[in-house]
């Protein structure tokens, strides 16, 4: 397919609207197959203003008299506005945007063809986190093995090649349990708690059915979890579906563990929301963030009931429950809802973070990133196909992973001495995750990857956010490294709106900013340092 | 003292206020003359000022014992069971008569002795002279006799009560004043008049004699109403936010919508939006402005010390915000005595007026974390006692009463010792250069205003964050001044040791001389050691925290395993103290 077809008019005179704070900008606008480009006239600055156009959510065009206006509503949330001289030029340039920003195909996305200074291909793309995370299991537990039976990915299409599984249970035993769970996501280790001796597990729903059918493979992996970890541990359970979601799940093949068939391990329902309810959510916190001549109440009476604090808090404490099951009462826990690819992920995530200081670190934190979501098969197209403002009606989009990166906003902010990563880093990952030049947030799993070869093809965003320039805006000045779990209070009073995301753009916080900054010359020290210090004569 | 018959009781419990399974930590309870005290097993105490005691209540026997409850004006809420109906009965009257005290002379501030002689005590009441303040504005000058100015501006802030102008009545008097002072302001000819009410108060109000100005028979006035509501209004609302945020097992939605159906950010916006408009009057136009509400001594006060505080960079320091206090509110008459209910009187006169104010401060240093010399902790402070009795700078409803209490000669002044612990409020992102002459100018969209929760919850520790942010910074900053401090001293070691040495060579090996028996630089070191170490460890202290300060381990009844009770010493929590 050409890029050319789809343009139809090479470029216009336009003006960009950035909303209130930032200048308007003039020049020449230009359309190309992956962004849009606002070429301002030979005497202002030669910077060029640029787009992905895979960030465009939603378009909305207007013509009055000789000329129009189109307004692009973005994945990170920003609203942008165009003023385009002639009729045609703005109809035209508004369907080619259209065109090129909703296009599916993965390997002519733009991270195919982006190819930065100072990076090479390749780099970065090293990070095989079951493999390094075995090797920090193995050095604890000998119960544990790295099994390759996925290795051609299919006994699990959303598995990696390599999975950390019961060192008792073979691969065959492995396969019989990978049929009987959806999507062949059988139980694999998802984290391993060293000082109480227990483990985090993750899978999807049991096929259990309208018969109750049982898996004796099944029942045996989890029996030998609980043998390999500390003497007389016990296991729960934790189905991110309320006791009856679950049980209707059934009528459908899917179902949830029978408590006869897994002695030793316990049941608990912490219904989580997922799907096109948390979009709409989403949508409508958007919405409400949108509208700054709101009246106190409104804005209040929209935060409620959008829902989305509600989440947040559901999904953290689910997540401590979960940290203070094996923490506390040194049980072992596996996770799943249905499919196991969202809210599952979610939990055992943040329950890492909480128990996990090396999670926490910034190194620490991309890993577990890559190891819980990206190689762990979260389907980041099909979610973050659309963001908050598509009309388009919602088909797998759910922004489960932005409430994942909103609960550890919440937990920075309840321990900000504890993470050593800031809300810049956070920021980035949104982003990213809903459009970016890098090939990491790309496809649905691991095996998609493979087949459109992005490891080769496209630069990671690890590579792309480790180069020292990137460091001051991600990391947090004031870490220091905290061995404590970090148990977070997840009262509503506890809890707030995340305005650096939400309000990023309709309300920049300025003061805000410059406080940070003062907080960096602070740290460092810098600030009288470079204005007062005669140069040491020595 | 005649009212207390038990002073101490043992086995009592005190329960966790947010617990839905009755957690508690038991102790022994003491009563005293000033305080309530209760000493956990932990050795931690806890102690209530009877003058912070808002209302005590006596529930329903138990089969555990007799649970009294004591909401604290502090907004502090404290929970205990006392094991026998009869200790409990005689704690309950004691706290009953403690707390509301029938004259002036036996509140706390008249016993209440910090080991200073009169003369330190008087030194303490002249800290803060409004004759010098009026000075630092440039009153009184040709223009201005006395009132309020602001120093940059010909502008100027006045404040009264309204007028008594019925449906009809005028006095020609009141109106060539305002015409005196619009004409003081060379600058501009018209004068801003803010009603701080909501307008249908003010029309009500003319069928009682009272009222508003009309426009026609001042000149040059232009009449604004801003729509603040009253002080029974605010303290319903008040009233209705601790409710909400006082529920056990409080949901994310029903805490917003208590919050919504409050209306208590919408009053805190609505009086932040009037002092904009005030501010934005004289900055702008040039145009002097008289606020003014029914009596001139609750919104007039909010409105006219939160317009200053934007205008003048002087009361956002520490000192400045002592003085914007005594005038705006202590002299021109706050009836603090009656608002925060210091006596036992009418409870309807009682108002949350001046935390309003408070409030509206604490929203402007989130939104300008640079602009203010002082933290929120500054703010509690200054909260904790317009209620505590234990100074005299708030007692009494105005200058007069004040004067015939002799508060000067038999109590203390607050500010001195709030300065002494200056260091414990100072914001350490302050930047005094950059915003000394700059005016405020807050945005109030909704999105801006928070629930306050360090103010409404100070002491439920297990809702707020783990680690301060800011306690760290204030150490680092420290740190730098040291090390800021240590380098000058080796520099100007260095020149000294130049000047004798010719050879410039041997500089460097000379430094190496000074270094290890320089006893600076031995300070340092040690300041190093000492200083960053403890202050991780008293991070530490709180920010592991346990996970059974938190309502998601109670939502596991399934773990029904007994905690073992030294578990929680392993994050270090159990010692906090605040």
């Amino acid at each position: 397919m050409e890029f050319s077809e789809l343009i139809r008019t090479g470029r216009a005179q336009a003006q960009l609207l950035r909303g209130p704070e930032a200048p308007p900008l003039r020049g020449t606008l230009c359309v190309t197959g992956h962004h849009l480009l606002l070429s301002p006239g030979p005497q202002s600055t030669p910077d060029l203003w640029l787009l992905l156009l895979r960030n465009v959510d939603s378009i909305e065009k207007r013509v009055a008299g000789d000329s129009g206006t189109i307004t692009l509503r973005c994945k990170d949330l920003r609203v942008l506005q165009l003023e385009i001289e002639g009729v045609e030029a703005t109809l035209d340039i508004a369907r080619s945007i259209e065109a090129l920003s909703s296009l599916e195909s993965v390997i002519t996305s733009f991270p195919f063809f982006y190819r930065p200074k100072g990076l090479r291909l390749g780099d970065a793309w090293h990070f095989h986190p079951p493999e390094r995370y075995y090797k920090r299991v193995a050095r604890e537990t000998d119960a544990w093995r790295l099994s390759e039976v996925n290795e051609d990915f299919s006994l699990c299409p959303s598995y990696p090649r390599a999975v950390i599984v019961p060192r008792a249970v073979d691969d065959d035993a492995l396969a019989r349990s990978a049929r009987f769970r959806q999507g062949g996501r059988f139980p694999v280790l998802s984290y391993s708690h060293s000082p109480s001796g227990t483990v985090l597990l993750r899978s999807s729903q049991p096929l259990t059915g309208p018969q109750k059918r049982r898996c004796a493979e099944d029942e045996e992996l989890l029996r030998a979890v609980l043998a390999g970890a500390r003497p007389g541990a016990r296991g729960f359970i934790l189905d991110t579906r309320s006791a009856q979601a679950a049980k209707q799940a059934r009528m459908t093949g899917g179902g949830t563990e029978a408590k006869a068939a897994y002695p030793g391990w316990k049941r608990l329902h912490r219904p989580l929301e997922r799907g096109r309810p948390l979009q709409e959510s989403f949508v409508r916190l958007v919405e409400a963030c949108g509208d700054p001549e709101q009246s106190m109440d409104r804005w209040l009476s929209r935060l409620e009931g959008c829902r989305w604090l509600a989440h947040v808090k559901e999904a953290l404490s689910t997540a401590c429950l979960a940290a203070q099951a094996m923490e506390r009462e040194g049980a072992c826990i596996l996770v799943h809802g249905a499919e196991g690819t969202d809210s599952t992920l979610l939990v055992t995530s943040l329950a890492q973070l909480i128990l996990d200081p090396m999670s926490r670190t910034m190194a620490g934190f991309q890993e577990l990133i890559e190891r819980e979501w990206i190689q762990a098969g979260h389907p980041f197209q099909l979610r973050c196909a659309h963001s908050a403002f598509s009309h388009a009606r919602p088909k797998h989009e759910a922004p489960t992973f932005l409430l994942f990166l909103d609960c550890v906003w919440q937990l920075g902010r309840q321990f900000p001495l504890s993470l050593e990563f800031g809300e810049g880093l956070l920021l980035a990952l949104f982003e990213h995750a809903y459009a970016s030049p890098f090939g990491t947030f790309l496809c649905n799993s691991e095996k998609e990857r493979c087949l459109c070869e992005v490891r080769t093809r496209t630069h990671s965003l690890w590579s792309g956010l480790n180069q020292p320039k990137e460091q001051r805006k991600l990391q947090n000045p004031l870490y220091v490294l905290n061995p404590l779990a970090i148990w977070p209070s997840v009262e509503p009073q506890s809890l707030r709106l995340w305005q650096g995301l939400f309000l990023r753009w309709t309300h920049p916080p300025e003061p805000a900013e410059v406080a940070w900054e003062k907080v960096w010359q602070i740290v460092t020290g810098k600030e009288e340092t470079e204005a007062s210090q005669p140069t040491a004569s020595a | 003292m005649e009212h207390i018959r038990t002073t101490k009781v043992e086995q009592v419990k005190l329960l966790d206020r947010f617990s839905t399974n009755n957690k508690s930590l038991t102790g022994t309870l003491y009563l005293t003359a000033t305080h309530l005290l209760f000493i956990d097993s932990h050795q931690k105490e806890t102690w209530i000022l009877h003058h912070h005691i808002a209302s005590v209540e006596k529930l329903a026997l138990t089969t555990a014992g007799c649970p009294l409850v004591i909401q604290c004006k502090n907004f502090r809420i404290v929970h205990f069971i006392v094991p026998r109906e009869r200790d409990c009965h005689d704690i309950y009257n004691s706290l009953l008569q403690l707390s509301k005290q029938a004259k002036y002379e036996d509140l706390y501030a008249f016993s209440y002795n910090p080991k200073q002689n009169d003369s330190e005590r008087l030194q303490g009441w002249q800290l803060i002279d409004l004759a010098e303040e009026y000075k630092r504005m440039g009153v009184p000058n040709s223009h201005w006799q006395l009132s309020d100015a602001n120093r940059e501006y010909k502008a100027a802030i006045c404040r009264c009560s309204q007028p008594l102008s019925g449906f009809s009545a005028r006095c020609l008097e009141d109106e060539h004043l305002l015409q005196a002072i619009s004409k003081a302001n060379p600058v501009n000819r018209y004068m801003y008049v803010i009603d701080t009410r909501p307008k249908l108060n003010a029309m009500a109000n003319r069928a009682a004699g009272k009222g508003y100005e009309n426009e026609d028979n001042y000149s040059n006035i232009r009449f604004q109403f801003v729509g603040i509501e009253n002080i029974h209004v605010m303290r319903s609302s008040l009233q209705k936010l601790l409710e909400v945020s006082g529920t056990k097992g409080l949901s994310v939605n029903d805490f917003y919508s208590g919050l919504e159906s409050s209306g208590w950010l919408r009053h805190i916006k609505a009086v932040m939006d009037a002092a904009i408009f005030l501010a934005k009057a004289i900055m702008v136009e040039n145009a002097s402005v008289l606020v003014h509400c029914s009596d001139g001594w609750d919104r007039t006060s909010q409105v006219c010390s939160l317009g200053s505080l934007l205008l003048d960079s002087y009361y956002r320091t520490i000192k400045g915000f002592m003085v914007l206090i005594e005038k705006d509110w202590i002299s021109f008459g706050h009836k603090f005595s009656e608002r925060c209910g210091h006596l036992d009187g009418d409870p309807k006169e009682v108002s949350p007026v001046f935390t309003q104010f408070l409030e509206c401060v604490w929203h402007l240093t989130e939104q300008f974390p640079q602009a203010f010399e002082f933290n929120e902790e500054f703010l509690l402070q200054i909260h904790e006692h317009i209620h505590s009795c234990q100074f005299g700078n708030f007692l009494g409803n105005c200058q007069k009463e004040r004067e015939e209490l002799k508060l000067k000669e038999k109590t203390y002044s607050l500010w001195p010792f709030l300065l002494e612990d200056q260091k414990k409020y100072l914001n350490p992102l302050y930047s005094s250069k950059s915003q000394r002459f700059t005016v405020l100018e807050p945005n109030t969209v909704s999105f801006n205003f928070k629930f306050w929760r360090n103010m409404y919850h100070q002491f439920d520790r297990t809702l707020h964050p783990r680690q301060s942010v800011f306690n760290i910074i204030m150490n680092m900053n420290e740190q730098n001044k040291q090390l800021q401090k240590d380098i000058q001293d080796l520099e100007s070691k260095i020149k000294q040791r130049k000047n004798k040495q010719t050879d410039g060579v041997l500089t460097k090996e000379l430094l190496h001389s000074v270094c290890p028996e320089s006893p600076t630089l031995k300070t340092s070191l040690c300041f190093k050691e000492q200083t960053l170490l403890p202050v991780n460890d008293a991070l530490r202290t709180i920010e592991g925290s346990s996970p059974a300060d938190n309502r998601y381990s109670e939502y596991a009844e399934e773990f029904s395993k007994p905690e073992p009770a030294v578990v929680s010493l392993e994050y270090g929590v159990a010692r906090m103290t605040c």
